[in-house]
């Protein structure tokens, strides 16, 4: 399980534009590396990751080696209702995994 | 061409800066010491602010787990003695290094961290660099975040803290450089492309983009020596210790930044 | 004094980059392949786009014009669109010119995004040209062209 940081705001009014930023812990191996063997690192990166809002697809995002390490990645939504929001992250060497938030949403 | 207007200029401007000189020594000499942070581009410097933005909060979030984690045979975690560390631990780090009694020498706060593992939770010492022990002292640094660097007065550091001061002016490597020679006579001039900056330790352990991670101030003083082209000193080596000891020394004062963020 | 010194660190950085060969061996590269990099990027936003034509506006890209470290540069992509249920942006998606690889990501937004802007770090190999293209709700591609300066770190440092 890699760490994450999910900053969501802890409350919103319906209909409110929101901004969710994630961070995970990642090393995003490119995969053009050399080690100190002097042969290629074999590439070990995050692809997909995508956001669900009460089991919707919202945002999704294919990742490539370019991505920096501990990838970070900021998008809204809109506010809509009190539910999860599920951050799901997967990659090279059956990496998956995924975290809920809960967002309250007032009015 | 010179003429009588350019020389009763130039005098008039003269006499402007021989007034100025002769004020500045009756006022208090400006601290001209700057963070490393003032050497970075703003949207660095926006990442170290946020901490919604600051990637070593993963490495803060991992030593939050830690802190609460029992290790060893004593199954104590930190918490257990310690109790919450943003009381217990609060204004510590700014005064590491500092001198063992046992060991009879100064030791760096993730030194006395093993010291705590080995001898009071009976579990193995993390090693050097590793994630959890890098973890444990971001976690244990952040306490003191805003806080002023305190080095302690202890009259038995002394020896030490100018061992690591002669090193600091001694010429090293290949290159033949003194890290006073980048850090005091060019810091703000440019190696390459980069800013030398004055090379404070605050904001260790630091998420260094270079390396994508956190590291120690260690790893950062091996790095540099690496760049001048010697053999770098071994993780814990006294030799590293003198010079965190000296380094502190020099940024007394200054706020505590960890976790920082540096190019 | 100072000066002196200055320009001895720096005449000596220099020796020790050319007598590590490092330095001498990217510029050559780079030079025989600056024209096929931007044909392949060129090609890339096309096939992106499936042939249809891309048009510069609408896209701002941000980013600092001189990063402080290639690993990490933090860009945000924003498009001007109302975002509503009849016009809203679809995708945005960055590409480079002289990585090992094009692509750097691909997003995939909707209208429910309420706002059409995207932030994240990336890797860029050396100074070149970035291209963010987005497509809205009615098909059409838009995209920001930016020139970035990547340099690589004065002192090479190993991974002590």
């Amino acid at each position: 399980m890699a760490r994450t940081l999910i900053n969501i705001p802890p409350t919103a009014k319906r209909g409110e534009i929101i901004e969710i930023r994630a961070t995970i812990g990642h090393p995003m191996e490119t995969g053009f590396r050399p080690g100190d063997d002097g042969k290629i690192l074999p590439r070990n990166i995050i692809q997909r990751f995508s956001c669900r809002y009460n089991g919707e697809l919202i945002f999704s995002a294919e990742m490539f080696s370019a991505m920096s390490a501990n990838p970070y990645i900021a998008f809204y939504t809109t506010a809509q209702n009190t539910g999860t929001l599920a951050l799901t992250w997967e990659g090279d060497g059956g990496f998956a995994q995924t975290e809920n938030v809960t967002l309250t949403v007032t009015g | 061409m010179l003429n009588f207007r350019c020389l009763s200029v130039g005098l008039i401007g003269l006499l402007g800066l021989l007034a100025l000189a002769a004020n500045a020594q009756t006022t208090t000499r400006q601290d001209m010491r700057k963070s490393g942070f003032e050497f970075m581009g703003p949207s660095t410097q926006a990442m170290q602010k946020d901490d919604t933005l600051n990637p070593g909060m993963l490495t803060i979030k991992d030593g939050e787990a830690l802190w609460q984690k029992p290790a060893g045979q004593s199954h104590k975690a930190c918490v257990t003695c310690h109790g919450p560390a943003a009381r217990s631990m609060k204004g510590v780090a700014a005064r590491y290094p500092s001198f063992d009694d046992v060991l009879k020498r100064p030791i760096g706060l993730s030194q006395r961290i093993n010291q705590c593992r080995v001898q009071r939770q009976q579990a193995t010492p993390l090693r050097a660099e590793s994630a959890d022990l890098l973890a444990l002292e971001s976690y244990v640094a952040l306490q003191s975040r805003g806080l002023p660097m305190s080095p302690p007065n202890d009259p038995r550091l002394l020896p030490f803290r100018q061992a690591g001061e002669q090193r600091f002016m001694q010429r090293m490597g290949q290159l033949d450089l003194s890290c006073a020679q980048c850090h005091d006579a060019n810091a703000g001039n440019k190696l390459g492309s980069s800013v030398i900056p004055q090379a404070h330790p605050m904001g260790y352990p630091v998420y260094r983009l270079e390396w994508q991670a956190m590291g120690s101030l260690q790893r950062r003083l091996r790095n540099c020596m690496n760049g001048i082209r010697a053999e770098p000193f071994a993780y814990g080596a006294p030799e590293l210790i003198e010079l965190e000891l000296y380094l502190t020394a020099r940024a007394k004062g200054m706020p505590g930044e960890t976790p920082g963020v540096r190019p | 004094m100072q000066q002196t010194s200055s320009q001895t660190i720096e005449a000596k950085t220099r020796r020790a980059v050319l007598a590590s060969g490092v330095g001498l061996g990217a510029w050559v590269v780079l030079g025989t392949s600056a024209f096929a990099a931007s044909d392949d990027l060129a090609a890339a936003i096309s096939s992106y786009a499936g042939g249809a034509a891309v048009r510069e506006g609408k896209v701002k890209f941000e980013i600092a014009e001189l990063v402080d470290n290639g690993n990490v540069v933090p860009i945000t992509v924003t498009v001007d669109s109302p975002m509503t249920a009849d016009n809203y942006v679809r995708a945005i998606a960055v590409f480079n010119e002289k990585n090992p690889q094009r692509d750097v990501v691909k997003f995939t937004l909707g209208a429910r995004a309420g706002k059409a802007s995207v932030t994240t770090r990336i890797r860029l190999a050396t100074t070149q040209k970035l291209v963010a293209v987005a497509q809205l709700s009615d098909g059409s591609f838009w995209s920001h062209t930016v020139d970035v300066i990547v340099t690589l770190v004065a002192c090479i440092e190993g991974e002590a």
